[in-house]
């Protein structure tokens, strides 16, 4: 089984959950831009972990045999911070880099102006780089938000099939199967989603379009949940294709439309790599 | 290299030559449009231009940085750009590291800096075959500094590579 986790943020988690990801299937992953447990208060502090995304992460992933790419962008929550704002007129020189496959994560946190600004200036950016788009939906007020995620999206002219609507659920994915945006869930040991709730999902709206993550983090999270989708799945009766669709064909297919996602090389572990630890100097 | 990253990567080159800060735009996309060799082939559209090639660097990814780091050499830099060589020095990817100690590292490099970045290839694993004229930059203290090593592997129990063995 391959399975291609399309949003999780590998620099909060350890070497160990890159080899337990390795050995449950995981082969390639897309780490979004987000913001850490602690608020950056500065330019240069996401300028710094855009770096590590494009460079010390894919290498990292790459000794345990996992391709690594990233969609970068201001997140919606940081976004309402003045302070760092100058985020926006450094992502052009980033979004042209090899291994950034989408613009994300953008959209809504608390609904604000600021977090509208950014959102569309970001829409605009993805255009003008031929990017596809990752799209938060928010926590709180969720209903709402999705469908006001939706509007935005609309209004902005960019094509249906370019944005990934992620986060949702029971009550936001049928407003997102009708837009033709693809849909995202996350799945969580607590909130979120969970594996049969997920199964059932998929049982009422099919495969397509439908891609699901892990989005493990710095809070309780855990990256092998994307495996536990596909052996539910199978335990409800789905085949390895309709597996393989979901968890490897979609988001290949999504981000693929970058022209950047690059499967071939670069990620084989090889014999010096195979020990359980990173090499250091 | 098919016509349409031929035809982008001479007109690339023809940028450059115009006006070197253009290489900003074009060095990241450069392998995805014009094709294998392509960021080397900027580079070298740019070579002389010490502040340019450091922005590049200061601003690249790890493959950006690794194509800089493979060419310093050829861009007649005199010894300008060994600052770059140390950042790659102190980074902890091993082909950063290995690079850092090619042609250009290898020139310009104090002793001191030369003998820490092969110590710190064995401790990577990289094969001491990575570094360029490592026989001319080899000296006593170097050959003290890898049979120390050495000591503390047997000490631990550890296989000490072939190539360590080979120079203490």
């Amino acid at each position: 089984m391959r399975i291609f986790d399309p949003h999780v943020h590998m620099t909060s988690r350890t070497t160990d959950d890159y080899q337990r990801m390795h050995a449950a299937g995981v082969r390639a992953v897309v780490e979004p831009a987000f913001w850490l447990g602690q608020p950056r208060t500065n330019v240069g502090s996401f300028l710094d972990y855009f770096d590590a995304l494009l460079g010390w992460e894919p290498y990292r992933a790459a000794q345990y045999g996992i391709h690594h790419h990233c969609a970068l962008a201001l997140n919606p929550k940081e976004a309402n911070d003045p302070r760092c704002a100058g985020v926006l007129s450094e992502l052009p020189r980033y979004l042209l880099k090899e291994s950034v496959v989408a613009v994300g994560e953008v959209g809504y946190d608390s609904m604000t102006a600021a977090e509208e600004r950014v959102f569309e200036a970001q829409l605009a950016l993805a255009q003008e780089n031929d990017l596809p788009v990752l799209v938060h939906t928010p926590h709180r007020d969720k209903a709402a938000g999705t469908r006001r995620t939706l509007d935005v999206v609309r209004a902005a002219g960019l094509p249906p099939g370019r944005v990934l609507i992620d986060h949702l659920n029971e009550m936001t994915v049928g407003m997102v199967a009708d837009s033709g945006c693809w849909m995202g869930f996350s799945i969580y040991p607590d909130t979120k989603m969970d594996p049969d709730r997920m199964v059932a999902l998929l049982s009422e709206y099919g495969t397509e379009r439908m891609l699901v993550n892990s989005a493990a983090d710095w809070g309780r999270s855990d990256p092998l949940k994307t495996r536990e989708v596909a052996d539910a799945m199978l335990a409800a009766g789905f085949d390895a294709d309709d597996v393989d669709q979901v968890l490897w064909r979609n988001p290949v297919a999504f981000y693929g439309q970058s022209g950047r996602l690059d499967l071939e090389t670069g990620s084989e572990a090889g014999p010096d790599y195979a020990g359980n630890t990173i090499k250091r100097g | 290299m098919t016509e349409p990253a031929q035809e982008w990567l001479a007109q690339a080159i023809r940028q450059i030559e115009a006006d070197p800060y253009a290489i900003h735009r074009l060095f990241p996309q450069a392998e995805r449009r014009g094709g294998p060799g392509a960021r080397r082939a900027l580079l070298v559209a740019a070579r002389g231009h010490h502040a340019v090639i450091r922005g590049l660097y200061e601003a690249g990814d790890s493959g950006e940085r690794l194509a800089i780091l493979t060419a310093l050499h050829e861009l007649d830099l005199d010894g300008a750009a060994v600052g770059l060589v140390e950042d790659a020095l102190r980074t902890n990817d091993a082909r950063l590291v290995a690079a850092a100690l090619g042609p250009y590292g290898s020139a310009w490099l104090d002793d001191h800096s030369f003998r820490q970045g092969v110590l710190k290839c064995v401790f990577m694993s990289i094969p001491l075959a990575a570094v360029a004229e490592l026989d001319r930059r080899f000296d006593a203290e170097l050959a003290r500094m890898l049979s120390d090593y050495a000591a503390e592997l047997r000490a631990a129990g550890r296989p000490v590579p072939r190539d360590v063995l080979e120079r203490c």
